[in-house]
């Protein structure tokens, strides 16, 4: 009993011992050197929000909330928040001790000079929160209260949008070509410091940030590296700390994430929820019949794709959200297994017979232009499909092309992958929802042609229910259609690995994982 | 003709020339599919087709084609080479920040390419025949049939991952402050192996040009008249052999000057390097026409330049050659 006793002290004791050495060890100091590639063209998460923008941007600006990684809203500039029971009115009170990198004070103005202004100017996603919003008022300085027109669940989840600073664009009305987008100022834990093009940026810490002794790190740089190789290289000779998600090919990952002293993790895409793509053009004959869509489905082993083409990096899906989704539901998903009799056998019924040559039909397969890896599976692709009689022609296009024949329709297959979001509200209705005219505007959108009015509605009411499980069901309902409907192919739900040194600590805190700003990561010397 | 006569004519086909590089390129890069505005409504993840349609007007990409070179042609007149449509910045701006890097690679590693190519391929046909000239001719042959990018990381591996003589990529040690001189001295050691990495491609060139012009000219009638004289061997090759042999490899290397600025996207995309060449491979996949067509226009114009400096060259390496001629 007694050594029970002594044990359970000395167990105490210990475990002190380690927080208080753990905590010991989280030194202050130090640089940290990261990748950003492409180089962005501004770091100014306002004006645009590619990846690179937010990568290097979420350290300088700061949103009101961000995100766990089981997806509950966390307090950044809103230190707390309430929505009313109606769902319809969302306040937010504003932390008082926030100053802008210029010294001015930040306040509920900047909030809605970004929300009403500024981001609706620049960004198409922040229309379509705005169009939600009936209006926004300033009880005072720190407090602000947005009031939408029907409840709208997804709301909580628009907050990770950047807040810019109102004093600097007073009197500015073209806010694309504004001259304060370059100034980069924020309220975030790291300050602007340098720019030198085609080489690095450099942020410092900002020793006048809100939450003290934060953050722990004096400086970053983001080097620009352009060839994948390259930044191989610069990795395993620790000239960079971190590499993330296409920095490096798949297949260099596993021999990298081998080397001393080097971690890797799959953690940190929970916000983002990325879900890989073959979309099939619902508009052009034969793919139209859902008979023919099915058929490929079944023509084609994911699993493969899966482990040869990406390394091993991800799950086989078979609707349109993440497993990384509250609302996902395979319950109710058609399971498209690799079976070529049985996709043959869908073929012949929906009478596509081989000609003379074994061929039943063409289509034409545009890659996604984004690195070997797309180029690889479009071509195991073709492979597939000739093994049932389609015959399959890669389009070779780069970028503003892949773009161009997506939006407007002038293709057959092509390849994509998709943010899919916390809420499928922003993530998948506008994917699924059917789309008017010839133009999709953007490659996220409808680009297959997909047209259900069941799913319309269905989504549209989800989107707009108050009610969690309500909603669950409601989205249930809508999968089952969606994948039984396979508008497109989901080919894997995707596994973004993040290599970094031992040495890094808290490089994934939250659901945002790099994207995150940065305040609590620190070095161990 | 006088010396300005045939300066002002060479000036005037170098001007033509340009304002032909500037029409072709136009329409050259409206004919490929996708605009800025598709790639920048792109960037946005959930533009509409009104958004894009607001963004091309904002742009001017929904005027005709004429239209839109009409109204850049009558801004180039102005010698405003416009704003880049990604960057927000006067493109004349951005390529003043990239253009010193690209020239300091490209000169460095053309004059290590001539330098060495000459002496290298004087050499070998000095020794036509012998060991010596084949084992020149075989690392020539090498390094001109190796892809660019291949012999840079494969000089990565060596100097950098395995030796750790040199850095691997980028222009600076990214953190390092210093003073001027040791900024200097940083710059150069990222140099090295950009440098010599397309240096040595075209050094095998130039060896090999030589190597073939110096055995051509040794067999003529005017060398074995020289030799027959009784003229110091030094002599007759400097006075006689080398001065002839050196006309074609002008002319290489004047035709050349475009292709190692070419050659630079290679080099600057696996070494990291800051340049134009790098930029302008990201401004042609963003479409952001206006800074593509400045490079393309001051990338031609240093070309023309060269080209008409060579003009001047064989005048001066070959008496017989008349201005205008």
């Amino acid at each position: 009993m007694i050594s029970r006793l002594l044990r359970t002290i000395m167990l105490s004791l210990a475990a002190t011992l380690l927080t208080l050495t753990g905590l010991a060890a989280q030194e202050a100091g130090g640089t940290l050197n990261l990748i950003v590639q492409p180089e962005p063209p501004t770091v100014n998460i306002g004006v645009n929000r590619l990846g690179p923008t937010t990568y290097v941007g979420n350290k300088i600006y700061e949103s009101l909330l961000t995100y766990s990684a089981d997806l509950k809203p966390l307090p950044r500039l809103a230190q707390s928040w309430s929505i009313s029971d109606d769902g319809l009115v969302y306040t937010f009170n504003l932390r008082r001790d926030v100053k802008w990198h210029d010294g001015q004070p930040f306040t509920a103005k900047d909030v809605v000079f970004s929300f009403q202004k500024f981001l609706p100017a620049l960004q198409a996603r922040s229309r379509l929160n705005l169009a939600e919003v009936k209006g926004i008022a300033t009880p005072d300085d720190h407090t602000v209260v947005f009031t939408l027109k029907a409840p709208y669940p997804a709301f909580i989840y628009v907050h990770n949008t950047a807040v810019l600073p109102a004093h600097l664009y007073e009197g500015v009305s073209d806010f694309r070509t504004a001259e304060a987008n370059s100034k980069f100022i924020g309220t975030g834990p790291f300050k602007f410091a340098e720019w030198k093009k085609g080489s690095f940026i450099h942020l410092v810490r900002n020793p006048d940030y809100w939450d003290a002794g934060k953050p722990h790190l004096n400086d970053i740089f983001f080097h620009v590296i352009p060839d994948a190789n390259s930044r191989a290289i610069a990795f395993e000779t620790g000239q960079v700390d971190v590499l993330r998600a296409g920095d490096v090919e798949n297949f260099d990952i596993t021999r990298l994430a081998g080397l001393d002293g080097v971690q890797l993790t799959e953690a940190g895409w929970e916000f983002l929820q990325p879900v890989g793509y073959i979309h099939l053009n619902n508009r052009h004959k034969p793919l139209d019949d859902a008979r023919v869509r099915r058929a490929i489905a079944h023509a084609i082993d994911r699993q493969f794709i899966i482990d040869t083409i990406f390394g091993g990096f991800g799950h086989e899906t078979n609707g349109p959200l993440s497993r990384l989704s509250r609302f996902k539901d395979t319950s109710v998903e058609t399971k498209y297994e690799f079976d070529l009799a049985k996709a043959n056998a869908i073929l012949d019924e929906a009478g596509l017979k081989p000609d003379a040559n074994g061929v039943r039909f063409e289509l034409q397969f545009v890659p996604l232009p984004y690195g070997e890896l797309w180029q690889r599976e479009a071509e195991y692709v073709r492979e597939a499909l000739a093994s049932v009689g389609i015959k399959v022609n890669i389009v070779a296009t780069d970028v503003p092309g892949w773009f161009k024949r997506l939006t407007t329709f002038d293709y057959d297959l092509a390849e994509n992958f998709v943010y899919t979001t916390p809420d499928p509200a922003i993530g998948i209705s506008y994917a699924y929802t059917t789309l008017e005219g010839d133009n999709a505007g953007t490659t996220g959108g409808n680009v297959h042609g997909y047209s259900n009015p069941e799913v319309d509605r269905l989504l549209a009411d989800a989107a707009h229910e108050n009610d969690f499980d309500k909603r669950k069901a409601l989205y249930s309902q809508a999968q089952k259609i969606i994948s039984a409907d396979v508008p497109l192919i989901w080919t894997h739900d995707i596994v973004f690995p993040t290599l970094y040194r031992t040495k890094v600590h808290n490089l994934i805190a939250t659901g945002l994982g790099t994207d995150e700003n940065f305040a609590d990561v620190w070095l161990a010397k | 003709m006088d010396r300005l006569g045939f300066l002002t004519g060479r000036a005037a086909r170098a001007v033509l020339i340009l304002f032909g590089v500037i029409v072709l390129n136009f329409v050259l890069l409206r004919l490929a599919p996708g605009d800025a505005a598709s790639v920048l409504a792109g960037d946005q993840g959930a533009a509409d087709p009104a958004f894009v349609a607001e963004l091309r007007h904002d742009l001017g990409l929904d005027r005709s084609v004429p239209e839109q070179l009409w109204i850049y042609t009558k801004s180039l007149a102005r010698l405003d080479f416009g704003q880049s449509y990604r960057d927000q910045r006067p493109v004349v701006d951005i390529i003043a920040e990239r253009l010193p890097a690209t020239l300091l690679l490209t000169l460095t590693a053309f004059c290590f390419a001539l330098g060495t190519g000459i002496a290298l391929g004087s050499i070998a046909a000095r020794h036509a025949g012998s060991l010596l000239d084949t084992v020149l001719t075989g690392i020539s042959v090498m390094f001109f049939a190796m892809p660019l990018f291949w012999t840079g990381l494969m000089a990565i591996l060596l100097f950098s991952v395995w030796l750790n003589w040199l850095p691997s990529y980028g222009m600076q040690t990214v953190g390092e402050g210093g003073s001027d001189l040791s900024l200097v001295g940083d710059v150069a050691v990222h140099l090295i192996l950009p440098a010599l990495t397309l240096g040595l491609f075209y050094m095998a060139i130039y060896m090999r040009v030589t190597r073939a012009s110096v055995l051509d000219v040794l067999d003529r009638d005017f060398v074995r008249t020289a030799r027959a004289k009784g003229l110091k061997p030094g002599l007759i090759w400097r006075q006689h052999v080398l001065r002839n042999a050196l006309l074609p490899i002008i002319t290489f290397a004047s035709l050349q000057a475009g292709q190692l600025i070419g050659g630079s996207i290679l080099i600057e995309t696996v070494f990291a390097w800051p340049g134009v060449g790098r930029l302008a491979f990201d401004a042609l996949m963003q479409r952001d026409y206006n800074l593509l067509l400045a490079i393309f226009f001051i990338t031609s114009t240093i070309v023309v330049v060269i080209n008409l400096a060579a003009d001047f060259l064989y005048v001066a390496a070959d008496p017989r050659i008349e201005m205008g001629a």
